[in-house]
């Protein structure tokens, strides 16, 4: 017969507690490094890419359990995805914008009243790029066509 | 007016093992005539909001103080952008009405403590507590305040407590019966300490708000 030295079994509940209670601090690390990240992102979002910050419904304050915390963790990590892809996104549809706009104003002939607003470029202001013919209807039949920046933001009207 | 006196809260182990860095630190006081705020006070307030501008709210919760307690609110279960870091609270409101209303002296001194150091400070009637103040969770069918008629707490909410009740839950208003009012003598100034804040910034905010009590 073969006696297979077995290693005494550790109490489960001391053993799940140093575990756990070193997880739940990884956690806490983590839930504050993506909230670090966030952080940092909320500077380059605008109200324009209606971003969701709220990660869900939240009592009050207490003492988060093991699973509460992975839940934390894990709705953080695809809020901060969600919020990368939506930046993302935004950026690349901007550096269209701007390619397209360089076209415009290379050639406005080929861009016959394309309108592009600066928040469309990302940029701050009401301003909108539009090509139009020169002299009105005139240029329209010489083949004119010029870019304008309209002067900006329309004044407020009293009621 | 001198730098106020600090006490350290008591912290329920519970709490301390999990949550370290957290911390309670009071500053007994006594009260100020409960009236419209000087002259000064109500200048200090408009010129917080002037310095304040729509960019700053973007880049506030990056800042080491507000970040902390974002980072805590979250450790907590609270969300930060449902249940705003105080001191972010006081900018939205800034923005929304164009500057920081003055409501008092006591209540304007407190604002200014946040808005200039980003730590939030409560007060309380001294005379009404048992006791020293500290942290600790809420057992099964405590009241807010220990009153028969206080709110009822939820078992496993962190509170402030004195020695008999909780005087308020983490980040929220006190119980009616322990506020300051008009006939209170002595005031107990409170301030939650939470990893990554310096010791010098809790009483930075205590001070800041004593020296705006005394202010003529």
């Amino acid at each position: 017969m073969v006696v297979i030295a077995q290693r005494p079994a550790a109490p489960a509940f001391v053993a799940q507690g140093i575990d756990e209670a070193a997880a739940r601090r990884t956690l806490r690390t983590q839930v504050a490094r993506l909230e670090r990240e966030l952080a940092a992102l909320a500077v380059h979002a605008s109200p324009r890419d209606r971003i969701d910050w709220a990660t869900g419904p939240h009592a009050g304050p207490r003492l988060l359990g093991l699973g509460e915390l992975e839940r934390l963790r894990d709705d953080l990590a695809e809020r901060l995805h969600e919020v990368q892809r939506v930046l993302a996104a935004r950026a690349a549809r901007e550096a269209e914008r701007r390619a397209l706009l360089e076209r415009m104003l290379r050639d406005p002939g080929r861009h016959r009243f394309v309108r592009i607003s600066q928040a469309d470029l990302g940029e701050p202001g009401c301003g909108v790029w539009h090509v139009r013919p020169r002299l009105g209807l005139v240029g329209m039949l010489a083949g004119w066509w010029q870019v304008k920046l309209s002067s900006g933001c329309p004044l407020a009207e009293g009621r | 007016m001198s730098r106020p006196g600090l006490q350290a809260g008591w912290i329920a182990a519970a709490l301390r093992t999990e949550l370290p860095g957290l911390g309670l630190v009071s500053s007994e006081l006594p009260a100020p005539k409960l009236r419209r705020s000087p002259a000064g006070v109500r200048e200090h307030l408009d010129a917080l909001a002037v310095r304040f501008r729509g960019a700053d709210a973007l880049v506030l919760r990056q800042r080491p103080v507000p970040h902390a307690y974002r980072v805590f609110f979250r450790h907590v279960g609270l969300d930060p952008d449902v249940t705003r870091v105080p001191v972010e609270a006081a900018w939205m409101e800034r923005l929304v009405h164009g500057g920081f209303r003055s409501q008092g002296l006591l209540d304007d001194a407190l604002t200014i403590a946040l808005v200039e150091t980003g730590v939030p400070v409560w007060a309380l009637d001294a005379d009404t507590l048992d006791g020293p103040l500290g942290l600790r969770l809420a057992e099964e069918q405590e009241r807010l305040g220990g009153e028969a008629d206080g709110v009822a707490l939820p078992a496993g909410r962190i509170v402030v407590a004195d020695a008999t009740a909780p005087v308020a839950p983490l980040f929220d208003a006190a119980a009616v019966g322990r506020r300051v009012t008009r006939r209170t003598h002595r005031m107990l100034l409170f301030a939650v300490h939470v990893a990554g804040i310096s010791a010098m910034q809790i009483e930075e905010a205590l001070w800041m708000c004593a020296e705006t009590l005394g202010a003529r």
